[in-house]
């Protein structure tokens, strides 16, 4: 599936709960469902500002692909994780640096989450963008490199 | 209140002042407010906001300045608001009441004065264990201006001070001792008076924050005998911005002033300026005028209704709260004092306080969740934060009954 798809998929999945009670049901499912990161990767490296809760995400490069895993020391906010990696993992960085974001808005997590756990969510959302770019700008200069 | 069946009739008629709070009639997420966050801020009742009306529609004009009418009107809404407030904590004089933005800003106006007046390298400041960011930072930055020390007085697992080591820390270095009269994040009631006796004994000053007591219980600075006492007018049913600052005349005589500019002065040349008497000597500037009068009209709205009466009904609301919490699985209190007031702070089994605010938010359920601006409390008990519960005069028992379902629907769907 592409970014897009998964986006569409999610905000699919959403449309069907009536009330925040059981979009929060959902979200603290996923949480308890994301794949754990290695704890070794627990470190503050790897923490992401601006969320209130803790949140540790892990960048890995798998055939060309990114890979995410992460953690946090809340459920919902390992919810939130939790799509942000459904979405993203998997995909090439130039995908993801590319890719426009618009299943947030689209579920209503931007404007009902408080604000400084919707901080945390955007936060997230840059690093991992963040780290495409950067993946993307480094295998831009690889290729440039043995072009040469 | 079916709950409690050894109840006191209550004093005051909840239901009747509910009416006066609009924002209390207000829905979230399609269900009636329960608001549990008055230490953070209270609602308003309609008269605070009338007040605020009426100054701007019919007497808007600057204090203590112009010789018009409306001028004069500001200025005495202005003055006599001061003496309800000098009133209301009992202050010899209404010159002992300085308005200020609120807690943090007196305790920084204090900080700040009495540090540049009285400190020298080498003394000690005392704060407790269980301050408040606003009653930590401001001595800490005086302190390394001054070259002095902030020394803490600690306090055990329930969240009460160690009265044995506040006695051992007390020096002749020691020049003042700032304390809370009521904890924000764990609720104990501290022994100032004990406090105060042991530092008069030695002739040092004390400062009580009393930010979480003024709106709580009866508090008389002359019969205390407490040197400064600051608290917040938002946190007493006015409006936001507004704040006292009591101290004894003579040491705001002797303090020098905070900040310079209109109203502070007497005289003003560029070779000298000849400060101001009390209280403009610390109110420089264009006050929040409004801000302030309406702050009078919400204490005149506290005295009312009567402190005690309040007091006696939100003990009744803390011990039914703490009984009905208990009773949820995998509770734990955070500070279990002897004497507490207003505010409970709980964890329940491992979960992220966080999740739980959340979700009792969606159910409209507004309490506060994190380190409540105290981080060094939630670093003694090794949490990230707590959840808090905390009361006001129109708080119900069925307010704590939507909070304790509240709370077991969020722990059946984060367990």
């Amino acid at each position: 599936m592409t970014i897009k798809e998964q986006q569409d998929e999610l905000i699919s999945d959403f449309s069907f709960m009536e009330n925040w009670m059981d979009k929060y049901e959902h979200i603290i499912q996923l949480g308890k469902e994301l794949p754990l990161i290695d704890d070794k990767y627990k470190t503050p490296d790897h923490l992401i500002k601006g969320c209130q809760s803790q949140v540790w995400l892990h960048t890995e490069m798998q055939d060309g692909k990114l890979v995410f895993t992460a953690d946090s020391d809340a459920v919902i906010t390992k919810g939130l994780v939790s799509l942000m990696v459904t979405v993203f993992s998997g995909h090439t960085p130039k995908e993801i640096a590319e890719s426009e974001i618009y299943f947030i808005d689209a579920i209503g997590l931007s404007n009902h989450l408080s604000p400084t756990r919707s901080n945390g969510l955007l936060s997230m959302l840059k690093q991992i963008k963040l780290y495409a770019v950067a993946y993307e700008a480094k295998s831009q200069s690889q290729k440039n490199g043995t072009e040469l | 209140m079916q709950h409690v069946p050894d109840i006191t009739v209550p004093a005051l008629d909840v239901e009747k002042i509910r009416k006066d709070f609009p924002l209390l009639q207000e829905k979230v997420y399609g269900q009636p407010l329960v608001y549990l966050d008055n230490a953070a801020t209270t609602q308003k009742p309609q008269v605070v906001l009338d007040t605020l009306i009426e100054y701007y529609t019919r007497i808007n004009s600057n204090v203590h300045r112009g010789v018009h009418h409306l001028s004069q009107e500001a200025t005495n809404a202005y003055e006599n608001s001061r003496k309800i407030i000098a009133s209301f904590i009992n202050a010899r004089k209404p010159e002992e009441v300085i308005f200020t933005k609120g807690t943090t800003d007196g305790i920084n106006l204090i900080a700040y004065s009495f540090g540049r007046g009285e400190i020298k390298p080498g003394d000690v400041v005392l704060a407790s264990a269980m301050e408040h960011h606003s009653n930590i930072v401001p001595w800490q930055m005086m302190c390394e201006d001054r070259g002095a020390e902030l020394k803490i007085i600690p306090m055990d697992e329930k969240g009460e001070l160690l009265m044995d080591e506040f006695s051992a820390l007390l020096t002749d270095k020691v020049k003042i001792i700032a304390v809370t009269y009521v904890s924000n994040s764990l609720g104990t009631v501290n022994p100032v008076r004990d406090i105060i006796a042991q530092a008069h004994a030695r002739n040092i000053p004390v400062l009580l924050d009393a930010a979480q007591a003024v709106q709580h219980m009866p508090v008389d600075v002359q019969e205390l005998d407490v040197d400064f006492l600051v608290f917040s007018g938002h946190k007493i049913y006015g409006p936001t911005g507004t704040g006292v600052l009591y101290g004894k005349e003579e040491w705001l005589d002797r303090l020098p002033p905070y900040q310079g500019g209109g109203d502070m002065i007497k005289t003003v040349t560029f070779a000298k300026t000849i400060y101001n008497v009390l209280p403009y000597k610390f109110e420089a500037g264009t006050p929040d005028i409004s801000g302030a009068i309406a702050l009078g009209t919400a204490v005149q709205y506290v005295q009312q209704i009567g402190v005690e009466n309040i007091q006696a009904w939100e003990e009744q609301l803390v011990e039914y709260a703490v009984q009905q919490l208990q009773q949820i699985e995998g509770i734990r209190f955070i500070g279990n004092p002897r004497h507490r007031s207003g505010a409970v702070s709980f964890l329940v089994y491992d979960i992220h306080p966080y999740d739980l605010g959340e979700l009792l938010d969606k159910q409209g359920i507004a309490i506060r969740t994190g380190h409540h601006c105290a981080e060094p409390v939630m670093d003694f008990f090794c949490i990230p934060g707590t959840v808090r519960a905390s009361f006001a005069v129109y708080t119900t028992f069925e307010d704590i009954d939507r909070l304790v379902a509240g709370i077991k629907k969020a722990v059946s769907m984060l367990r």
